[in-house]
């Protein structure tokens, strides 16, 4: 039995409404001021500790994502809470304000169907994210460029759009989280709550558990750097059951051209180095190789957010109208 | 029913897990019909209501809206019926036009269509001057003249109203019963559920008593009260003339008289005696002052029906509750 008409009839529409509706919302007033406090902050702090670098070093833009002052967390790291947060308080009550406004009903009643409402709703969500982030890009960027007085060479441009679109799928994995549960939950406040406390969950309490759920997978004997580094890799397993743990390795490669593996910062912390056979320790990768070492976090994440996005679709699809 | 028939449903039923939320019900509305569903909370009149639109699945049964099945064609019942659900809401942070501006995009008017069947709507339901006003000062009866702007701004053949007057004070539902007349005088069919039976018994054309997700009964006001409250016409006269009682015992039809006040009387006739009564206190040389048919009360007509079938109604209860 096919449905007639397109399930995306009236899709735009809602979008354009969501979009109007985010844009013009007391949220994004204090989402963009954080946005520029962030830039403001992370760009003076980067910039102190950059100017003790060498000004030879062939990514110095890069450099004002990734290092911290004493103190001070860098970019990467503030977007790690930033957009789990901006995210859910831009979600969770996409669906269930509808019900409590009693809208949902009448506007169902309309010639689309509820696919439209609910891909207008992540789209119209998504693409504020995206200018947010992008806002907070370019300000970063821009303020590098003038405070430093060096222009960012291509590589380093083209590494940090890449790490802005691995941003916004992270972006997507919130939203998604925050869609499903407002669609779950009638109450707002619920759906809310909910959402912060598996972000609190996966952000904190999931790293410390990490390590003690593996220990069955883990062999006591290590007779060999290969085992060392299956170990390690059982361990990264359990840990990027988080998102954040996702994003954080894949961001670490992007924007550090001389890491060559995920592992390489446990490694580090073990004090450890990673010494592949024919490399050239501390050299840099071309991007593409970079890319290629994460491309598996990176096609996860987005798997999340799709299979996050169809788990919250068909609760809505199979969710009775009336209140 | 007839070719004529705008909705028509035929053995209709919801099941939600085991409980029976609609019981095979059959109906159909006529085109420029305004139709009741009426019955306490519960009874299944707003399920019903949904699966006409293709809101929520049908169990078994089916029903076809202008010729449209819901199920399968929903977007073009749902393109020609305008639905006001119970309690209605709108967007708070909007203006009232603006609300309306986002469905009628929605159902895909173009701009300039748009603007004007917008503030024809608003200016039918007495709402133009707050076009630019956000909704959230709205009270309930100016959100409910809006749901129903929505309805003729949208240009629909059949309007669904779901308790449309429901929490509503006497002056804004008689405003609001207003506006559903003028539906029907542009040969718009209505549908109105509600529990509160005496506010629309006069509107609705015909109604269809739901008892439990059943149909007790269905047919115009009158005819079910003839039906259910024993038949018999009730003529109320108000008139001065000596002797008149004995004259109009004698008409015909007339099975009884009785005195109700001074110069009032009340017959209770097998037919509709009126034209013989007029004419025999006008023969009498009496003064007519009134001449009335009682109309039956739905009140009456349901709590009458469901006492002389008390059986039903425990075992139906037993039922749903099992």
């Amino acid at each position: 039995m096919r449905r007639e008409g397109s399930a995306f009839q009236g899709l735009g529409v809602v979008m354009l409404k969501e979009l109007s509706d985010n844009l013009t919302s007391g949220r994004m007033v204090v989402m963009e001021w954080l946005v520029v406090l962030i830039a403001i902050c992370v760009v003076y702090t980067g910039i102190q500790q950059i100017r003790e670098l060498s000004a030879e070093d062939p990514f110095l833009l890069l450099r004002l994502f990734t290092r911290s002052a004493e103190g001070v967390p860098n970019l990467v790291y503030v977007l790690s809470y930033f957009v789990p947060l901006v995210s859910i308080g831009l979600g969770f009550d996409l669906v269930n304000s509808e019900r409590n406004q009693r809208t949902l009903s009448r506007i169902l009643a309309q010639p689309i169907y509820r696919d439209a409402l609910l891909f207008g709703k992540f789209l119209a969500g998504l693409v504020t994210l995206s200018v947010m982030l992008l806002a907070l890009w370019l300000m970063v960027i821009g303020l590098g460029i003038l405070l430093l007085g060096i222009p960012p060479g291509a590589e380093e441009v083209a590494r940090a759009v890449v790490m802005l679109g691995v941003t916004i799928v992270y972006a997507g994995v919130w939203l998604a989280v925050a869609l499903l549960f407002s669609i779950v939950f009638r109450s707002a406040a619920t759906a809310a709550l909910v959402a912060l406390g598996l972000w609190l969950f996966l952000t904190f309490l999931w790293p410390m558990l990490a390590p003690y759920l593996a220990i069955p997978f883990i062999s006591d004997s290590i007779s060999s750097s290969s085992d060392l580094l299956s170990q390690l890799g059982i361990l990264q397993a359990f840990s990027r059951v988080s998102p954040g743990a996702l994003y954080a390795e894949i961001v670490g490669v992007l924007l550090d051209p001389a890491v060559r593996s995920t592992q390489q910062p446990l490694l580090a912390s073990l004090g450890l180095a990673l010494v592949q056979p024919g490399s050239i320790p501390g050299a840099p990768l071309p991007l593409m190789q970079s890319l290629l070492i994460v491309w598996p976090q990176t096609v996860s994440m987005i798997a999340g957010v799709i299979v996050l996005f169809v788990i919250g679709y068909v609760v809505f699809q199979r969710q009775e109208v009336r209140a | 029913m007839s070719e004529d028939a705008v909705i028509e449903a035929k053995g209709l039923t919801k099941i939600y897990g085991k409980a029976v939320a609609v019981d095979h019900i059959s109906f159909s509305v006529g085109r420029g019909e305004i139709f009741g569903l009426l019955g306490p909370n519960g009874a299944g009149k707003t399920t019903t209501i949904l699966m006409m639109l293709g809101l929520t699945d049908i169990s078994s049964g089916e029903v076809s809206v202008l010729g449209f099945d819901p199920a399968r064609e929903p977007l073009s019942v749902k393109r020609r019926v305008g639905y006001l659900p119970d309690t209605v809401g709108f967007y708070d942070a909007l203006t009232v036009a603006d609300n309306l501006r986002y469905t009628a995009r929605l159902i895909g008017f173009r701009h300039a269509e748009r603007e004007k069947r917008i503030a024809d709507a608003l200016r039918r339901v007495e709402l133009l001057e707050f076009a630019d006003k956000r909704v959230a000062t709205f009270s309930r009866g100016m959100r409910q003249r809006l749901g129903l702007a929505e309805i003729l701004m949208k240009g629909a053949q059949i309007a669904i109203l779901d308790e449309p007057t429901s929490g509503l004070d006497p002056h804004a539902t008689a405003e609001l019963l207003g506006i559903i007349r003028g539906f029907k005088a542009e040969g718009v069919s209505v549908l109105l559920s509600s529990h509160l039976l005496e506010r629309v018994q006069s509107v609705c054309d015909r109604v269809a008593l739901f008892s439990n997700g059943k149909i007790a009964l269905m047919g115009t006001v009158p005819e079910l009260g003839r039906q259910i409250l024993g038949g018999g016409y009730v003529l109320d006269i108000e008139a001065e003339g000596a002797g008149l009682a004995e004259r109009l015992a004698l008409i015909p039809g007339v099975t009884g008289v009785e005195k109700t006040g001074i110069g009032k009387l009340r017959l209770q006739a097998e037919r509709d005696v009126r034209p013989e009564a007029a004419a025999e206190v006008v023969a009498m040389q009496g003064r007519l002052k009134f001449l009335g048919l009682q109309e039956p009360s739905l009140d009456a007509i349901y709590t009458r029906y469901f006492e002389s079938k008390p059986d039903e109604a425990i075992e139906e209860g037993a039922r749903h509750a099992a």
